[in-house]
């Protein structure tokens, strides 16, 4: 992929790392229909949501459908200092997948 | 003569070509389905179920220490943010559910030792109802809800 689906922000501040991530995907129910032809569109949403601070699993995220279109997800947890490394990767019910690394920001 | 060869080369090119197709097909191979992903909650229809199957228990207490941070009223349903927070200690998981969607249950967070127990995420609305967060911590789950008034459903097309 040559560009990814992920936009990744972490920011530290007083000792918890704040992390924003929106991800571009449909995020298809399997309820919506298609206007001209009436058929259901197949479901097509991201299941899972991995963030990961220093190789640790901080969040595992679980998703439906019922989550918007280029879905945000944010969360934060203590420790996290500027340099080091926090990665978020989802998953879909398709088999598809992304995932980014970034760089915490700012000062501890 | 020549016809021959010419069948020959289009063979050998088709052959080749399958290969290729074969390899491309095994890189994009779908994954196994997650086993984590508690299809049982998602698939419930009603948002008993769906607490029941994320928490492996019905009884839960309402709880002032959860805070839901979603606007009154959202003129539009198909993105309505929603920000989860609690004060409770040892909070493991928080999910969100919107009671009058088809599907209640939205999403599941499984927090690690150092996560903050304050998550956000955008939900979609069918019509109006309650937000309604559920806290695990140790064995105990707490709830709490908001309502949100939706002026433009946010399913179906």
């Amino acid at each position: 992929m040559a560009k990814s689906s992920i936009k990744l922000r972490a920011k530290v501040k007083n000792g918890v790392t704040t992390v924003k991530a929106l991800m571009s995907h449909p995020m298809e129910t399997g309820q919506r229909k298609n206007k001209k032809t009436g058929e259901k569109i197949p479901e097509h949403f991201i299941q899972e949501v991995v963030g990961t601070y220093n190789g640790k699993v901080v969040i595992t995220t679980s998703w439906s459908g019922g989550v918007s279109k280029d879905p945000y997800l944010s969360f934060s947890f203590k420790g996290g200092a500027n340099g080091e490394t926090v990665t978020v990767s989802w998953s879909d019910n398709k088999g598809g997948s992304d995932t980014k690394d970034v760089k915490i920001k700012g000062k501890k | 003569m020549i016809d021959v060869k010419r069948r020959v080369f289009l063979k050998g090119s088709a052959a080749a070509g399958a290969v290729v197709a074969a390899a491309g097909a095994g890189l994009i191979a779908p994954q196994a389905v997650l086993a984590e992903w508690n299809e049982a909650a998602f698939r419930s229809k009603s948002v008993a179920d769906a607490v029941k199957a994320v928490t492996g228990t019905d009884a839960s207490v309402e709880s002032a220490d959860i805070k839901i941070k979603a606007p009154e009223i959202a003129e539009n349903g198909a993105v309505v943010p929603v920000s989860v927070s609690s004060s409770i200690a040892g909070v493991t998981a928080i999910s969100i559910l919107a009671a009058s969607n088809p599907s209640p249950m939205v999403a599941s967070f499984a927090l690690g030792e150092t996560t903050v127990a304050d998550v956000s995420t955008r939900i979609k609305m069918g019509k109006t109802g309650d937000v309604i967060a559920v806290v695990q911590a140790g064995d105990k789950v707490y709830t709490a809800k908001k309502e949100v008034k939706v002026t433009i459903g946010g399913c179906g097309g």
